[in-house]
């Protein structure tokens, strides 16, 4: 490889001669994402007030064990008790924004300063990025991918439950809430890189193929806007739980629109 | 007419200082208008590269206020003028002289890059036939103007200093244009890989925010380089599927 002789002038953490405020976009993004995971890691311990009426938390989305609804019944003695169900599950769509090439971006630079914006100095001189363990393990994120596309067919189908008020068709704010999740997730999902690259991007000529060009040209229109919905989607996964876990426990009322 | 004072690197082979210069400014004007003037009026010695002043030949490369931009292409009225506007070489090639860096490097990383590659030609008079939809994503690589920016911006080289292992967002943009294109038959992702660094990339997208040209770098040429090398060392299914289902790029 061709070699360069550059003076090794190292700048030091934080320092560079940016004259905006460089420091804003990193600092909402650790306080957003932060803010997320301990919501969601405090909804996902709390194993009750998941449910109310049709709704079902995104989080607890399939219920695999725990209540009467629950697809395998109650949990297993297997299953230590503070497993919840949301807590068997949350690890596939949480892995699948961990690896997104949105998200990494975002966090490399929000949470390990690496760097901590353009022309800012790092803290750390030895660098490996994503070409050997760990970060070479983001190389996975097609197979979230998979898993995510599995959950936007189950939260349809919650859906689809959610218009369903005691065997009686009906639409609840709870109803528009989850509908929104799932369209604002689905918007992320199918903006995804790795989804971008199988349904075309592998691919050098797509001329002659009318199918698989205009789901290239559907998903890259999704994909510009990745960085967007992926902030939406996270807001509105949070909140479909907050909302129904706040109706389950009385405080909010669920109004219903017919 | 306004006052506006200059902060510009002065100095040789990366020792040097910043130096002060105030000149009278106008509407219109962009960074390189202000250094010729500094350079009429008080400087006779200050090296600048400079070409066109259109923003396409990506001659005057330079850091203001810290971050990349082309001297030729940056408006006075888009920076604050109450504060100095500092004028700097890019940081991450060999400095010469004031704000002229040697970047000859990237030249040699380009004679690297495996070249392009056709397929047998489609027509018996040797020619090809190629859609108009296949060649607009390639197309948007085309604008490049090797100005060097996105190589300055991305911190692996400008920080991390490893010219010997990754060529940078610039190459990856030339290696994509071969790779996707829809006559090339090559296969570079091996060199992706293990010469090139397309992993060390971590996506931070940099390159494409300094980027004169407006190329989505990022997204539309490392990621879906990485996605390929992904396709070819760590996706078994997708090689799988592909070996079956004789699906040919």
């Amino acid at each position: 490889m061709s070699q360069v002789d550059v003076p090794l002038v190292r700048a030091g953490f934080g320092e560079t001669r940016r004259a905006d405020n460089w420091w804003v976009q990193p600092l909402f993004v650790f306080l957003g994402l932060s803010t997320f995971i301990v919501y969601s890691t405090w909804a996902a311990l709390q194993g009750q007030h998941f449910r109310f009426g049709p709704y079902l938390s995104p989080f607890y989305s399939p219920e695999l064990f725990g209540s009467a609804e629950a697809w395998f019944g109650a949990s297993p003695k297997w299953l230590p008790a503070w497993v919840t169900a949301a807590m068997l599950i949350l690890w596939a769509p949480g892995g699948f924004r961990v690896t997104c090439y949105y998200y990494r971006g975002a966090y490399y630079k929000a949470f390990w300063a690496d760097p901590p914006s353009c022309t800012v100095g790092e803290p750390r001189k030895k660098y490996l990025g994503e070409r050997s363990f760990p970060l070479i393990i983001q190389n996975i994120h097609r197979y979230f991918l998979y898993l995510a596309l599995i959950f936007l067919v189950l939260l349809a189908h919650d859906v689809w439950d959610a218009l369903w008020f005691d065997g009686h068709f009906g639409i609840g704010v709870g109803t528009l809430v989850l509908l929104t999740n799932l369209l604002l997730l689905s918007s992320y999902t199918f903006g995804c890189h790795s989804f971008r690259h199988l349904v075309g991007g592998f691919r050098d000529r797509l001329a002659g193929r009318p199918v698989r060009k205009l789901a290239y040209d559907c998903v890259s229109c999704f994909n510009r806007r990745h960085m967007l919905f992926a902030w939406c989607s996270l807001f509105s996964v949070g909140f479909a739980d907050l909302y129904v876990r706040l109706c389950s426990m009385g405080i909010w009322h669920d109004w219903r629109i017919f | 007419m306004a006052t506006a004072t200059f902060r510009i690197w002065r100095g040789e082979r990366g020792q040097g200082s910043f130096q002060d210069y105030s000149t009278e400014v106008s509407a219109g004007m962009v960074i390189l208008d202000a250094v010729h003037q500094i350079q009429a009026e008080h400087a006779g010695d200050l090296a600048v590269r400079w070409n066109c002043k259109a923003g396409k030949c990506g001659s005057c490369s330079a850091e203001i206020n810290g971050m990349p931009k082309l001297m030729c292409m940056t408006r006075l009225n888009s920076l604050p003028l109450d504060k100095p506007v500092t004028v700097e070489p890019m940081k991450a090639f060999p400095h010469m002289k004031d704000l002229v860096t040697d970047v000859s490097w990237n030249y040699e990383v380009k004679k690297r890059i495996p070249k392009f590659q056709p397929r047998k030609p489609d027509a018996q008079d040797g020619t090809w036939r190629i859609a108009p939809e296949d060649v607009d994503r390639v197309q948007e690589f085309r604008k490049c103007i090797e100005c060097y920016l996105c190589q300055d911006v991305c911190h692996v080289l400008r920080d991390h200093h490893m010219h010997d292992e990754f060529i940078g967002p610039r190459f990856l943009v030339y290696t994509a244009a071969l790779e996707m294109h829809p006559l090339d038959v090559g296969d570079r992702r091996e060199e992706l890989r293990r010469q090139f660094g397309v992993g060390l990339c971590n996506i931070t997208k940099c390159c494409t925010k300094v980027c004169p040209e407006s190329i989505t770098i990022t997204d539309n040429a490392i990621i879906p380089l990485k996605e390929r090398v992904v396709d070819r060392f760590f996706d078994p299914l997708s090689k799988l599927f592909r070996v079956f289902s004789n699906s040919k790029q």
